[in-house]
């Protein structure tokens, strides 16, 4: 019953697949597999801009959208309606292809991210050897998409955003490839599935050995999911649309539907990362205890997700744009020593598996702790040491 | 297969050859990130996974976006620049075509494609590291150390030389 | 010892606290949803003039048609025609009284320089219109307020100006019953006198016995 239920939409693919001709099976089960994720993604965005705006409104002490439909639930299809009546402007100095294919070259690479990701058992669209590379090569290419729209604006505040982007982007992809390397390296694959099996199996028969669950993942999942919101351009590394200084940066000249574009573009990226990053440390489709595989598989994948995208919510809710000189350091002088040393500490993790006296486990742990937290400690003091923290003194005012 | 390997070739050569004839710098500069993407997918026609999404991730990640930013950092974006076209055209050509030529020749005359070839085995992302960390370790270290001096060379040039070990 | 990334998470459980508690505790809510609630505006608030009148919203109307206000007005959003008779007498009543919302910056200085009392600032704010030139500029009818409705809005100041105006028509009364034989000074003449020196003004109007009675008429016609 329970894998009737976990293997539905699988089964449903194969046997809507099975009613085509041979030579039309291979392209109608693609069709089907990006049809819906299309579907299924764009949805669960149209929820979480809803539960962001929520969200913030919340945590700021205000009640959020409530007018369209009960609760405000309806906001997403309002907010559509907005966005595709709105006139769509193109600057008279822009460069019209460009100008036209960044949105398209944006939203189109996060997309194809998505088709790597194992959202269940047997549940992965495109199976790919190096899914992990796949991902990161796909992912690069919206520095590109972002640098056409900045400059195909022919606006000077949209090639400053889009340069703050692009020095963004690439700054905190060296962490992020670097954090996964770990992975890789324990798990020996580059093969998304293959890492998600890596975590099969229960620590003491009851904790599952997501790789979060050791001293390296936690490290590397805390240090992941912190340039992945670099990456994505979130809060509260979202400088490069900074409102107060560059009126949003490359999207300043993008109206309409092509603006609608790019936003979701950004929420893509922040889910395709989410996703990853659930399946490299979170164990993927995995539930986290013994007992509870009776759940379907892809509950517990957009589960994860749908946590993950809250954390997101709440960090965009708590923390301050950073400055730009503050994002490089943090980027250069803590993340990428941090995601170095991280790389040392999974592979102490990994040659330490053989361990078998007493207390082997604490042993472990404590060794990974050391080795990790003892360089946090370092670095951080570097970063902020002596300058910084403490209470503002103003030159002027009193 | 056949129609695909055309295609590409035929969207790599253009995207080249654009990028050599645009007026536009930065048209330039996406022509040749077409030709980079394009070569990928040309890779990947091959079987050879693992190349293609380096190409992707590498040319068009990494070598674009500093060929666009050198661009921006160095010349006057307004458009209106001349076209890279080298002016004695003739001996542009001649030198492309002496190196073409020579590369082609040495390519059919080579033993290699005259000879039937097995299949290729299906390389995996293993196979390829587990060789490049035994047999050919040597090399990935040399490339690692060169890369890693070019990089500390380019921190001591960006380096201002009144700058005595201050923050950067 | 302040661990280094303690800030964050402090300040990941104060919004955190602010999340959960906006569900159970309404108090923290500081939104007014508009058009459901409202806000009690403060006495003092004010958009644009009206016109008060006092029983008529015609005949009753304050306003003379003096122009004060329209020659004092800084963006120049008042329009006034005198009312005149068959005969061509000016009489002193607006025959139109315009003024356009759209130019008004509420300065609220046509009120302070009217010395009928006649023009005061109306709290109304829903003004929004689709009618740029008919429903932005309003007319005479459109701004005439009953003075009930004036004790509504701004109930002291109304106070007052009533109390003020009770004064004066006593007085008025008080000198006109002695000196029947000759018509009553018009109120700015009697104004003007007691401009300079208050207590100099019983000399030239003998019948007013009350020296402290108008408080504010003395920088009207002095501002005028």
């Amino acid at each position: 019953m329970s894998t009737a239920l976990d293997q539905l939409f699988v089964n449903l693919k194969h046997w809507v697949v099975s009613r085509f001709p041979a030579d039309w099976q291979l392209p109608v089960g693609m069709l089907i597999s990006a049809g819906a994720i299309i579907v299924v993604f764009a949805s669960l965005f149209a929820i979480t801009v809803l539960a962001e705006r929520k969200g913030l409104g919340r945590i700021q002490n205000r009640p959020g959208p409530n007018r369209v439909g009960p609760f405000g639930l309806l906001q997403p299809l309002a907010d559509f309606l907005k966005m595709l009546t709105k006139e769509n402007i193109i600057p008279q100095a822009a460069d019209g292809l460009i100008y036209f294919l960044a949105p398209t070259l944006v939203i189109l690479p996060t997309l194809l991210s998505f088709s790597v990701l194992p959202m269940g058992r047997n549940m992965t669209a495109v199976d790919v050897d190096a899914g992990l590379l796949f991902f990161f090569a796909v992912g690069a290419s919206v520095e590109l998409a972002v640098f056409m729209a900045g400059w195909a604006s022919r606006n000077k505040f949209a090639l400053l955003g889009a340069m703050r982007a692009i020095a963004q982007m690439i700054c905190y992809e060296l962490p992020l490839i670097l954090s996964t390397v770990a992975v890789v390296m324990v798990a020996g694959s580059l093969s998304l599935s293959g890492i998600v099996d890596h975590q099969a199996g229960y620590y003491g028969g009851w904790l599952a050995r997501w790789h979060v669950f050791t001293p390296w993942g936690l490290a590397g999942f805390l240090l992941f999911m912190t340039a992945a919101t670099a990456e994505s351009n979130r809060a509260p590394f979202d400088l490069p649309e900074g409102e107060s200084e560059i009126i949003a940066g490359h999207l300043i000249e993008y109206s309409g539907f092509k603006y609608a574009l790019f936003f979701m573009g950004e929420y893509f990226g922040m889910m395709a990362v989410s996703g990853l990053g659930i399946t490299l440390f979170l164990g993927g489709w995995r539930p986290p205890f013994a007992g509870l595989e009776w759940v379907p598989t892809y509950l517990w994948f957009f589960g994860k997700l749908g946590v993950c995208i809250a954390v997101f919510i709440w960090v965009r809710g708590t923390l301050p744009r950073l400055r730009a000189d503050q994002l490089m350091n943090f980027a250069w002088k803590f993340m990428l020593p941090l995601t170095l040393i991280n790389l040392l500490g999974a592979a102490a993790w990994h040659y330490t598996a053989d361990w078998s006296f007493l207390g082997a486990t604490p042993a472990r742990w404590l060794l990974g702790a050391t080795l990790l937290g003892a360089p946090y400690l370092a670095l951080s003091r570097r970063l902020f040491g002596g300058h910084g923290i403490g209470p503002r003194t103003y030159r002027f005012a009193t | 297969m056949h129609t695909g390997f055309l295609l590409l070739a035929l969207l790599t050569l253009a995207s080249a050859g654009a990028a050599m004839c645009l007026r536009n710098l930065v048209h330039c500069a996406l022509c040749v990130a077409i030709s980079f993407v394009s070569l990928a997918a040309l890779f990947l026609t091959l079987d050879a996974e693992f190349v293609g999404f380096a190409q992707i991730l590498v040319y068009v990640g990494a070598v674009a976006i500093l060929i666009v930013i050198a661009i921006l950092l160095t010349r006057d974006i307004s458009g209106h620049g001349q076209s890279l076209v080298f002016k004695p055209w003739t001996l542009g050509v001649g030198v492309g075509a002496l190196v073409a030529g020579s590369l082609v020749s040495a390519v059919t005359s080579s033993a290699f494609t005259h000879r039937e070839l097995p299949p290729a085995p299906a390389a995996t992302v293993r196979q390829l590291g587990e060789s490049l960390m035994t047999t050919y370790v040597v090399p990935l270290e040399i490339i690692g150390l060169l890369l890693t001096a070019a990089l500390l060379g380019a921190v001591l040039l960006a380096r201002r030389e009144n700058e005595g070990g201050g923050r950067s | 010892m302040n661990l280094p990334g303690t800030g964050i998470i402090k300040g990941m459980v104060e919004t955190a606290r602010n999340f959960v508690g906006s569900y159970h505790d309404p108090e923290r809510l500081t939104t007014i949803e508009y058009p459901e609630e409202r806000l009690t505006q403060p006495e003092n608030a004010r958009s644009f003039p009206m016109l008060i009148f006092d029983d008529d919203p015609v005949k009753g109307l304050r306003c003379v048609a003096c122009k004060i206000c329209e020659k004092e007005c800084p963006p120049q959003c008042i329009y006034i025609v005198q009312d005149r008779d068959e005969r061509g007498k000016p009489r002193k009543f607006p025959r139109i009284f315009d003024l356009d919302i759209s130019v008004c910056m509420s300065c609220q200085i046509c009120v302070e320089v009217c010395p009928f009392d006649s023009i005061k600032m109306n709290t109304e704010f829903e003004l929004s219109t689709d009618d740029r030139f008919g429903r932005l500029l309003l007319h005479r009818d459109d701004l005439a307020k009953s003075n009930e409705y004036y004790h509504q809005i701004h109930a002291t100041e109304a106070a007052e100006v009533d109390a003020r105006l009770a004064d004066e028509k006593a007085k008025a009364e008080a000198k006109a019953k002695p000196a029947a034989a000759k018509p009553a000074s018009p109120v700015p003449t009697a104004a003007k006198a007691a401009a300079p020196a208050q207590p100099a003004a019983p000399v030239k109007s003998p019948a007013a016995d009350k020296p402290a009675a108008k408080p504010a008429s003395p920088a009207e016609p002095a501002a005028a």
